[in-house]
């Protein structure tokens, strides 16, 4: 009888890590979304280049959470707001370990820790785009290795690592909060430092400057989508009994009608703002629907996780619109999608019971300690090796300057003929 | 020798180069550019950033025929690219100085 009993905490830890590993897997994926989608935005004289950087900033992820991020997000010990420090990956639980707890630990270490590193590339990801097209290339990946080593960790230990704001209460199941107001308010801090494309604010006038490859960035959105049943259904963290089979499912289900909800909000609003239908706006607000649902995609009715993600949609609209307002430009509404939703994300955990004090605290020490620190590192960088190309170098596309070759150099390069902006007569 | 060079509006390069082969004409160069005369441009929308789209596609022909061909290419392009509206586009005349073709470097008319 024990040796049966031993088989099946054996057969459940190897479940739920087959599920660890392959929700990590999907989460991985959107690493290749958010690359079509900014790709599809910028223009394309400035791809390569965002690809160069998308798929570096994956790979810096992936090293320096390995070295110290993981172990200062998750550490043996610390203050609760100062995570003990330590390197490197330890062991992973033994068979005998594992029976010996009778099933309490149910997954290996090693999955939880591949299941949190692809975490932490998408919070840099949403950086990337919000800079593109002026930022220098190897200045941002310098910020990456800070944000996945420091900032993205310490931010990360304070809910998930049980440290101060976990025990205040704050409530983020997968990460509305620590992961993409993170995300975007560190992109938010870089675009300040570092300032609007050329062109795109002339004499209160706010220009176009449309992405090159839109099939792609709707490509990219729905990447995103798939990948996100991963980043919010392996956040439940188990699945080998009836009611966590039964909640994951529930978790697919309200991820997948928030994204739809955001898509039609915004798509609506867009048609009633502008009279056009605007696909960058639906894209943008399948996003912030997925976002806006990130903190609490359990809890809601499949009716309630709609209309939480449908505002989500609506709000992104408004907060990019407003962001050009403001001349704050972010080429593919990243700051919008992750950072407005994000917000909007961890106040509409309190429809489902949370406590409204915790979640304006938790936002608040998130933004708070990304922005300040972001800021700072964003300087230094500026100030020591320089964060933008040059007029010349952002007129010709930095795919030339660096990258040295270009996404699509058979097709005849944008001449001047663009979309201008027609004085009024 | 003549240098025809004909705007017209881009769905309309079938049927003006099948109107031409009709002709005899035995060569056509097309490039495809943006350009406006009268017929103005269209408001686009991107993010909320209106833009006006001054310039639109167009293809520009370049045929050379000789002397005895010139009038009746013109009169081919004008009926076969024509819409009547706004928009179809200019034809005009260069003269041609000279006229080689690569492979044998034959000159003049028995180059076209």
């Amino acid at each position: 009888m024990e040796a049966l009993e031993g088989k099946v905490i054996e057969l459940a830890y190897a479940l739920d890590t087959f599920y660890f590993l392959v929700m990590g897997a999907f989460v991985m994926w959107m690493a290749a979304g958010f690359t079509m989608l900014e790709s599809g935005l910028v223009r394309a004289k400035n791809t390569a280049e965002i690809l160069t950087k998308n798929i570096s900033l994956y790979s810096i992820s992936v090293i320096m959470y390995m070295i110290v991020g993981y172990n200062l997000m998750y550490p043996g010990g610390g203050t609760g707001v100062i995570p003990e420090l330590s390197f490197f990956l330890g062991a992973d639980n033994t068979a005998e370990a594992v029976i010996a707890s009778g099933g309490d630990v149910y997954y290996s270490s090693i999955s939880d820790h591949f299941f949190q590193v692809v975490f932490v590339a998408t919070a840099c990801s949403i950086i990337s785009g919000a800079v593109a097209e002026r930022m220098k290339l190897w200045p941002f990946l310098l910020f990456c290795v800070v944000m996945t080593s420091v900032i993205y960790p310490v931010q990360g230990y304070w809910k998930w690592g049980g440290g101060f704001l976990d025990e205040a209460g704050f409530s983020d199941f997968a990460g509305s909060g620590v992961v993409h107001l993170c995300g975007a308010v560190a992109a938010l801090a870089g675009v300040l430092v570092l300032g609007s494309r050329k062109g795109k604010y002339t004499d209160g006038k706010v220009n176009a400057m449309p992405g090159a490859n839109l099939p792609l960035a709707t490509l990219g959105t729905f990447i995103l989508w798939l990948g996100w049943f991963g980043f919010n259904g392996g956040s439940e963290l188990i699945i080998s009994n009836v009611a966590e089979a039964n909640a994951v499912s529930m978790v697919f289900v309200n991820t997948n009608l928030a994204a739809a909800g955001g898509v039609m909000g915004a798509l609506l609003l867009s048609k009633v703002m502008f009279g056009k239908s605007d696909l960058t706006m639906a894209l943008n607000g399948a996003i912030g629907g997925l976002v806006s649902i990130t903190a609490e995609p359990l809890a809601p009715t499949p009716g309630l996780a709609l209309i939480i993600g449908a505002i989500g949609g609506l709000l992104v609209v408004m907060s990019i619109v407003m962001l050009d307002k403001m001349r704050i430009d972010d080429p593919v509404g990243a700051i919008s999608a992750h950072g407005t939703c994000g917000i909007w994300g961890l106040l509409a955990v309190t429809l489902t019971g949370g406590s409204l004090g915790a979640q304006i605290y938790g936002a608040s020490m998130i933004i708070l300690w990304t922005f300040i620190t972001s800021v700072i590192v964003w300087y230094i960088i500026k100030m020591f090796f320089g964060l933008r190309v040059t007029e010349e170098e952002e007129q010709d596309g930095v795919d030339i300057s660096e990258c040295g070759l270009e996404a699509y150099p058979e097709f005849s390069k944008a001449t001047g003929i663009k979309p201008s902006v027609y004085p009024e007569q | 020798m003549k240098l025809v060079i004909a705007i017209i509006k881009p769905f309309k390069l079938d049927e003006v180069r099948e109107a031409l082969s009709g002709i005899g004409v035995t060569g056509i160069t097309a490039t495809e550019v943006k350009g406006f005369g009268r017929q103005k441009g269209h408001t686009e929308l991107y993010r909320g950033a209106e833009y006006v789209v001054d310039f639109l596609p167009k293809i520009k022909l370049e045929i050379a025929v000789n002397d005895n061909l010139v009038d009746q290419t013109i009169e081919t392009i004008l009926s076969s690219a024509s819409t009547s509206k706004i928009g179809d586009g200019k034809i005009f005349v260069l003269d041609i100085h000279e006229a080689i073709r690569v492979r044998t470097g034959e000159k003049g008319p028995e180059a076209l």
